[in-house]
């Protein structure tokens, strides 16, 4: 059983494509749900745990205050897996909610 | 073997006597709890001695001149003058002990006095159950040593509880003491950061006693309701207490609470478990309900979701009877906490037993294959139970692997049943 990071990424910004209220609260439950079938085959590596949505970013020109324009997709949550491999780590994500308001999933596995 | 031993025989044989087994029950275990805080850890004996002689004394009294007016006074009384008899002539007492009552109680107080006011009690009570729920010794062997120390409970009405035999509960009780001692676990009420440290140990031995006797496998009713109700006790004894009144214990309580209102419902004539869905709701007891609704409001405090939280959310939904979406969905959603906070097979598969009732039967046979507890008889009692009314075929088949692999005889009775409704 290998271990695999899951990086949720979608456009928070755009006003156009981002989700109604009653929307947001269905997608919620979709994410709970979600979760607990993961939980319940056993396959969270680490505790959930809930991240910031602003956060900062920093470069050489110094420190700026998320949500960043420039990059259109930022990181809406990030989880730790078990899975055998790549393939499994790749089934699992399909079932992911934030593909349902055109987001991604990044996958990598620890080594 | 000790003198308790014997004594829990002699009790519960004299039919005549009811009063002194209640006592026992209700009385031993305080003055236990007050001699003990009083003489330390490697003692213990010492102060279950002096109490069982003074139940000794109480039957033989009592049977000649008759049961004096105030009982339980009497017993004080009586345990008092063995302590201080006992102080008086027992020489190694004044080497060994002294030093540490000493170190325990005001200097300025020469006489030892067996202090035993309510508040003492309930002091050297909480004292005693973070001694026993002391993680050196294993879970299994904490609740043993629970039941003898802070229940009264014999170590046949143990070994009874366990279906194990007397020698055993017996040298588990004894080792678990021994380690108390060899640790040099100090009796002693726990302050705030004890308490925080260690209040999680403490609620879970208790929680499995309470479960020990919810679903024993014992056939003695009375017995595993005796296991609950002191359960109940002892998680009472942390609320009264400032230290450990949390939010978490109150939810502990409320779990109980609603788990113990379909106690009578849950048992047949003949002992047999009867399902959620066949048992009689006039049989649930509204008060525990009530309380447990109370103790559940007292818990939502803080920023503390325990599990005890959590399990007690889902305990309140199954105290309403009729099935609803809100019900089923509200259910779905506490489960999926848990299972989030700690995994665990048997709330693996009643999450997905409550993911049917919200999403239907096929989302929950698909989640239910990905669990893959091949193993596990529940596995595939919820299988069966799903494609009931979907493929009865694979239902039945699915019961009938379900009923090879249970162990016990009311899982198989109730495997069986679900077979005959099939057919």
């Amino acid at each position: 059983m290998n271990e695999f990071l899951l990086i949720f990424r979608r456009d928070f910004i755009t006003k156009e494509t981002q989700p109604s209220p009653e929307e947001l609260q269905q997608h919620f439950q979709q994410w709970q749900n979600w979760f607990g079938s993961l939980a319940a085959q056993d396959k969270l590596a680490r505790p959930l745990q809930r991240w910031d949505g602003q956060g900062k970013l920093v470069n050489s020109k110094g420190v700026t205050d998320g949500p960043f324009v420039e990059i259109k997709e930022s990181i809406g949550g990030l989880i730790i897996i078990k899975a055998k491999d790549y393939d499994e780590a790749a089934e699992i994500a399909q079932g992911c909610p934030v593909l349902h308001f055109g987001g991604n999933v990044e996958i990598r596995m620890a080594v | 073997m000790p003198l308790y031993f014997y004594l829990g025989i002699l009790f519960y044989t004299m039919e005549n006597q009811e009063l002194i087994p209640h006592l026992f029950r209700t009385e031993y275990q305080k003055i236990v709890s007050v001699l003990c805080s009083l003489f330390g850890i490697h003692h213990i004996e010492i102060a279950e001695d002096i109490v069982s002689d003074t139940f000794l004394t109480a039957s033989e009294t009592w049977a000649i001149k008759g049961t004096p007016e105030n009982p339980t006074a009497w017993l004080y009384t009586v345990a008092k003058n063995k302590t201080k008899n006992y102080l008086k002539r027992n020489t190694v007492f004044e080497t060994k002990i002294v030093s540490e009552i000493k170190h325990n109680t005001p200097l300025n107080n020469p006489e030892i006095d067996l202090d035993l006011s309510d508040q003492n009690i309930a002091d050297s009570q909480l004292a005693m159950i973070f001694t026993v729920c002391n993680p050196c010794n294993s879970e299994e062997a904490q609740i043993a040593l629970a039941l003898n120390l802070l229940c009264g409970f014999g170590i046949s009405e143990i070994s009874d509880a366990f279906l194990s035999n007397k020698e055993v509960i017996y040298k588990r009780i004894n080792r678990a003491k021994e380690k108390l001692k060899e640790e040099n676990i100090k009796i002693q009420n726990p302050n705030q950061s004890e308490v925080k440290d260690r209040i999680q140990t403490v609620l879970k031995t208790i929680y499995l006693l309470y479960s020990e006797g919810y679903y024993s496998v014992s056939q003695n009713t009375t017995l595993r309701k005796d296991l609950c109700t002191e359960a109940m006790r002892l998680t009472y004894l942390l609320i009264q207490n400032e230290n450990t009144n949390l939010p978490e214990t109150n939810a502990l309580m409320a779990l109980m609470c609603f788990h113990s209102s379909r106690f009578d419902a849950r048992t047949g004539d003949n002992g047999e478990i009867i399902l959620y869905e066949d048992q009689d709701q006039s049989l649930w007891n509204q008060e525990l309900i009530d309380r447990g609704t109370y103790f559940l409001s007292k818990s939502s405090t803080g920023n503390t979701l325990s599990k005890y939280h959590l399990e007690a959310g889902i305990a309140y939904w199954h105290t309403i009877k009729q099935d609803s979406p809100e019900k089923w969905t509200n259910i779905l959603e506490l489960y999926n906490n848990l299972i989030i906070l700690e995994y665990s097979t048997i709330v693996a598969l009643n999450r997905t037993y409550a993911l049917a009732k919200v999403k239907g039967k096929e989302e929950a046979i698909r989640e239910v294959e990905k669990l893959n507890l091949t193993d596990n008889h529940f596995y595939y009692s919820l299988l069966g139970n799903l494609y009931s009314g979907v493929d009865s075929a694979k239902a039945l088949q699915y019961f009938e692997t379900a009923l090879s692999l249970a162990k016990t005889i009311s899982d198989k009775n109730v495997i069986s049943r679900n077979i005959e409704l099939l057919q």
